[in-house]
């Protein structure tokens, strides 16, 4: 049986195109803040345990790996929130041509990068205390 | 072979009726985190520098109780619907499959509830 020929997946033979990474994307993104919540739920119980937890926590969060993590969060959470507004626009029935198909996706980096500059920039210099 | 009906077959399988609750619940708890998370990054973002008083102080604020613990159930309601899907798309051997999700859905119970009694506490603590 000559089965050499065959397509086996559409990974293998669709060109690439920024809708499938913007796809994989938004479930990667979804899959990393659901990880997240760990350190959501890290940071408020070291805040109900008292001063010295919190101390660590905030020396944990401060740490090139704390910090590190806490970048990829926020991003992904501005690319998750603007990715899934333009979801919920799809779910009304808006943006299904192709034309706006890509508007919308370019938009989405360029607000989820645009949001991510400013919450670091934020962070970095303002702040309380 | 069986001699059972194509009806029969199906019955007890469970019906499409509940066919878009997920679908809909996921679009409903991710309407409601729109704001309730654009709320969370920027008070995050201003407790940035906080010390232990401040944060805690943040926490005691009635509204953020509320607020609070509204974005933590919806957070681990949508975050399990999400994580589900994912399970269900790529584990496809069934024992693995059903504990996964299980193990999902307790770890997720499990925070929320830990979350939202932290917040509670310190909101009604002194």
């Amino acid at each position: 049986m000559a089965t050499d020929n065959r397509p086996v997946s559409p990974f293998w033979i669709y060109r690439w195109q920024i809708t499938m990474t913007m796809s994989i994307m938004h479930r990667a993104t979804g899959v990393v803040l659901a990880v997240g919540t760990l350190a959501l739920v890290y940071w408020l119980v070291a805040a109900g345990m008292g001063p010295g937890a919190y101390t660590d926590a905030q020396a944990l969060f401060g740490s090139w790996l704390g910090q590190f993590l806490l970048w990829g969060w926020t991003f992904s959470l501005f690319y998750h929130l603007c990715n899934g507004i333009r979801h919920l626009a799809w779910d009304a029935g808006w943006g299904f041509e192709i034309k706006t198909l890509y508007q919308t996706g370019y938009t989405v980096w360029v607000a989820a990068t645009l949001l991510t500059g400013i919450a670091l920039y934020m962070a970095y210099t303002g702040g309380a205390a | 072979m069986s001699f059972r009906t194509p009806l029969g077959q199906a019955r007890g399988l469970g019906s499409a009726k509940e066919g878009t609750a997920h679908w809909w619940a996921q679009r409903v708890s991710a309407v409601a985190l729109i704001p309730l998370s654009l709320w969370f990054a920027v008070s995050a973002l201003e407790l940035t520098h906080a010390d232990y008083v401040v944060a805690v102080n943040w926490l005691h604020t009635p509204y953020v109780a509320v607020l609070m613990s509204l974005f933590l159930a919806t957070l681990f309601y949508h975050a399990y619907l999400g994580v589900q899907v994912v399970v269900e798309d790529y584990v496809h051997t069934e024992w693995l499959k059903i504990g996964s999700l299980l193990l999902i859905k307790f770890a997720a119970i499990l925070l929320a509830a830990a979350g939202i009694f932290t917040a509670l506490r310190i909101a009604f603590g002194a």
